[in-house]
C-alpha cells in the first residue's frame, strides 16, 4: 500500500477577480512521477506555487505528507524553477548556487564537508566541470541543470520542477530523465514536473495531469493521451506531429 | 600633515568615517544589487526635511531626522511589497513636498542658513562626540546583524521566491534592511551632506560589483572602497579646505571609473 505524498483538496486560486485554478482535486502517491500537462496561461506554474506554500489558496488546501507547505522544513521539497526568471545579474559561481540547496540560505564560508557534497551531486548531474564558473557564464541548459543540482542536494522527498526541459537539447535530455529515474527510484522521491513535452510525459511519467485552470484530465498516461482530453485542454487538436504520433501509439 | 589630527574635529571626522564608511558599503551591496536606488534617494530627500525642522526648533536635526527617515523607509517597502499600481508619480511628489518644506523651515530662520549650508554638502565640522558614540554603537549593531542576516538578505536579494520557499520569512527582513539602511543614511549626512548622501550608498558598493566574482567578494571590496575613499576624502577637505561630502564622492567617481575602465579591459582579453 503506497503512502499518499501529496493531496490536493478543492484548491481554487484567484488573482484579484480572475480564477487561475478552480476547484482541483487530487492526490500523488509517494514515489510517483506526475507530469502536468496543459496550455500557456492554463495555472501550471501556480499549482506548484500552491504546492509550496508561496500562494494563498482562496479556497481549499495542499497536504504533503499529511501537513501544510508552511509546516514542513525546508529539506523537504526540492524546486527547479522556470528558469527565465532569474537574475542572471547576480555575482555567484555555481558551487554557491548548489550550496543553497544545501543550507537553506547563501552561505559566507564553505566547508570542506559542503564542497564535498557540492562536487558530488554536480558530478552525478554530469556538471563538475562546471564549479567554479561564474552563473552567468552558463549556457540555459548548463543553468538548468545546475538548478536541478541545486534542488536534489538536500536529497528531497518531493521533487518540483517547472518545465526543466526547456532549452535542454534532445541528446541531454536522454541523460536527464536517467538522472530523474535514478532519484525516484533510488532515493525514493516524488517527482511533479510541468512539461511541455508529451512524448517525454507519455514515457516516463506515473500520472498525467491536463490542467486548463481545472483538471481535465487525471490518471495514467494511457488513460490521459486522447484526442477527446487533448482537445479539451488546448481547444483544438493542431498539427503537432509529436501529440499525433503519441495518440497513434496510445491507441 | 600629521598636525590635522591634534584637532579633536578632524579626529572625530576621520573615526566616523571609518564608520559610515563601512554602513555605506555594507547596506550599499544591498541596495545596488536589488536595485533599490530609489530607496537612497528618498530618505535623503524626506531627511532633508526633517534636519531643516530640526535647525527651525533648534532641536539636534539627526534625532529628528531619524524618525522620519525610518517612517518612510518602511512606508516605501510596504508600497513596493502590497501594491502593484504604479506609484512613481505619488512616490515623487511627496518627496518633492519634503524638500519644499526644508527649504521653507530654513528660510524661516535665516540665523541658521550657514549651518544648513553645512548639511547640504557635508562638512566634518558638525561630526561631535555623539554623533561618533552613535555611529560605533550603530556600527557594532550591524556587524552583530550582519552575522546572521548576511545570509538571509544576500539569499533573497538573488531570488525573494527561493528564499521563501526555504522558509526565510523575506518581508520581516525586508522591512528590516530597509530601516537599518535609513539609520545609514542619516548618520552619513552630516559627513557626506544630502545632496551626495545617495551617492554614497551607492558607488563603492556598485565599483566593487564590477570587479567581484561572488557577493561575499563585493560585500568585503564595497567595504573596504567605502571606508577607504571617505577617509581620503576626509583628509583632502581638510587639506584644501573642499565640502566633505564633494570631495569623497569625487574621488568614489574616479575610483568606479577607474574599475570600469579595468572591467572592460580585461573582458576583452
Ligand atoms: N502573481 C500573479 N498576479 C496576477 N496574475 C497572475 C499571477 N501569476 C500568474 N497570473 C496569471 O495566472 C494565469 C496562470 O499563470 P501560470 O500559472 O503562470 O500559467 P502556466 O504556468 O500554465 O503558463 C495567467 O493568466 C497569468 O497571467
Ligand atoms: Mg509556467
Amino acid at each position: 500500500m503506497m503512502e499518499v505524498c501529496i493531496r490536493i483538496n478543492n484548491l481554487t486560486v484567484e488573482f484579484g477577480k480572475y480564477t487561475v485554478l478552480k476547484n482541483i482535486n487530487l492526490s500523488i502517491n509517494d514515489q510517483e512521477f506526475l507530469a502536468i500537462i496543459g496550455p500557456n496561461g492554463g495555472g501550471k506554474t501556480t499549482l506548484i506555487k500552491a504546492i509550496l506554500g508561496l500562494i494563498e489558496p482562496k479556497e481549499g488546501n495542499v497536504l504533503i505528507f499529511g501537513k501544510k507547505p508552511t509546516e514542513l522544513t525546508f529539506k523537504d521539497i526540492g524546486y527547479v524553477p522556470q528558469i527565465k526568471t532569474l537574475d542572471r545579474n547576480f555575482p555567484a559561481k555555481v558551487y554557491e548556487l548548489v550550496a543553497t540547496g544545501l543550507t537553506g540560505n547563501w552561505n559566507f564560508r564553505y566547508t570542506k564537508e559542503m564542497r564535498r557534497e557540492v562536487r558530488e551531486v554536480l558530478a552525478f548531474c554530469g556538471m563538475e566541470h562546471l564549479e567554479h564558473r561564474p552563473i552567468n557564464k552558463l549556457s540555459g541548459g548548463e543553468l538548468q541543470r545546475v538548478f536541478l543540482a541545486r534542488s536534489i542536494i538536500r536529497r528531497p522527498r518531493v521533487l518540483l520542477l517547472d518545465e526543466p526541459a526547456t532549452g535542454i537539447d534532445t541528446v541531454a535530455e536522454t541523460d536527464f530523465s536517467l538522472l530523474l529515474e535514478t532519484l525516484q527510484y533510488q532515493n525514493q522521491t516524488t517527482i511533479v514536473m510541468v512539461t511541455h513535452d508529451w512524448e517525454y510525459a507519455f514515457h516516463h511519467s506515473t500520472s498525467v495531469l491536463l490542467l486548463n485552470k481545472s483538471v481535465v484530465a487525471f490518471g495514467s498516461p494511457k488513460e490521459v493521451f486522447s484526442e477527446e482530453n487533448i482537445q479539451k485542454t488546448f481547444g483544438h487538436f493542431g498539427h503537432d506531429h509529436k501529440m499525433e504520433f503519441i495518440i497513434k501509439k496510445n491507441v | 600633515m600629521f598636525d590635522i589630527l591634534q584637532h579633536n574635529f578632524a579626529l572625530n571626522a576621520l573615526l566616523a568615517g571609518v564608520v559610515v564608511g563601512f554602513l555605506g558599503g555594507f547596506y550599499g551591496s544591498f541596495v545596488v544589487q536589488r536595485r533599490m536606488s530609489f530607496l537612497g534617494d528618498g530618505l535623503a530627500h524626506v531627511a532633508f526635511g526633517g534636519v531643516a525642522l530640526g535647525l527651525l526648533l533648534q532641536f539636534e536635526p539627526f534625532w529628528v531626522a531619524v524618525p522620519f527617515t525610518i517612517l518612510v523607509a518602511i512606508a516605501l517597502t510596504y508600497l513596493k511589497e502590497r501594491t502593484t499600481l504604479e506609484i512613481d508619480t505619488a512616490i515623487g511628489i511627496f518627496f518633492a513636498v519634503s524638500v519644499a518644506l526644508g527649504v521653507l523651515f530654513i528660510s524661516l530662520n535665516k540665523k541658521y542658513i550657514s549651518d544648513a549650508f553645512s548639511y547640504l554638502f557635508g562638512s566634518i565640522l558638525l561630526v561631535s562626540k555623539e554623533d561618533l558614540l552613535f555611529s560605533f554603537a550603530f556600527g557594532t549593531l550591524t556587524i552583530i546583524l550582519a552575522t546572521f542576516y548576511w545570509k538571509r538578505w544576500t539569499y533573497s536579494s538573488f531570488d525573494m521566491e527561493l528564499a521563501k520557499v526555504d522558509k526565510i520569512n523575506v518581508s520581516f527582513d525586508n522591512y528590516l534592511l530597509s530601516i537599518l539602511t535609513a539609520l545609514s543614511i542619516v548618520l552619513s549626512v552630516k559627513l557626506v551632506g544630502i545632496f551626495l548622501v545617495a551617492s554614497y550608498l551607492v558607488i563603492p558598493s556598485a565599483t566593487a560589483k564590477l570587479i567581484s566574482k561572488t557577493f561575499s567578494q563585493m560585500t568585503i571590496l564595497g567595504i573596504v572602497l567605502g571606508i577607504v575613499s571617505s577617509e581620503i576624502g576626509i583628509l583632502f577637505s581638510i587639506l584644501l579646505d573642499l565640502p566633505t561630502g564633494a570631495a569623497i564622492i569625487l574621488l568614489q567617481s574616479i575610483i568606479f571609473l577607474v574599475a570600469l575602465f579595468l572591467q572592460k579591459f580585461t573582458n576583452k582579453q
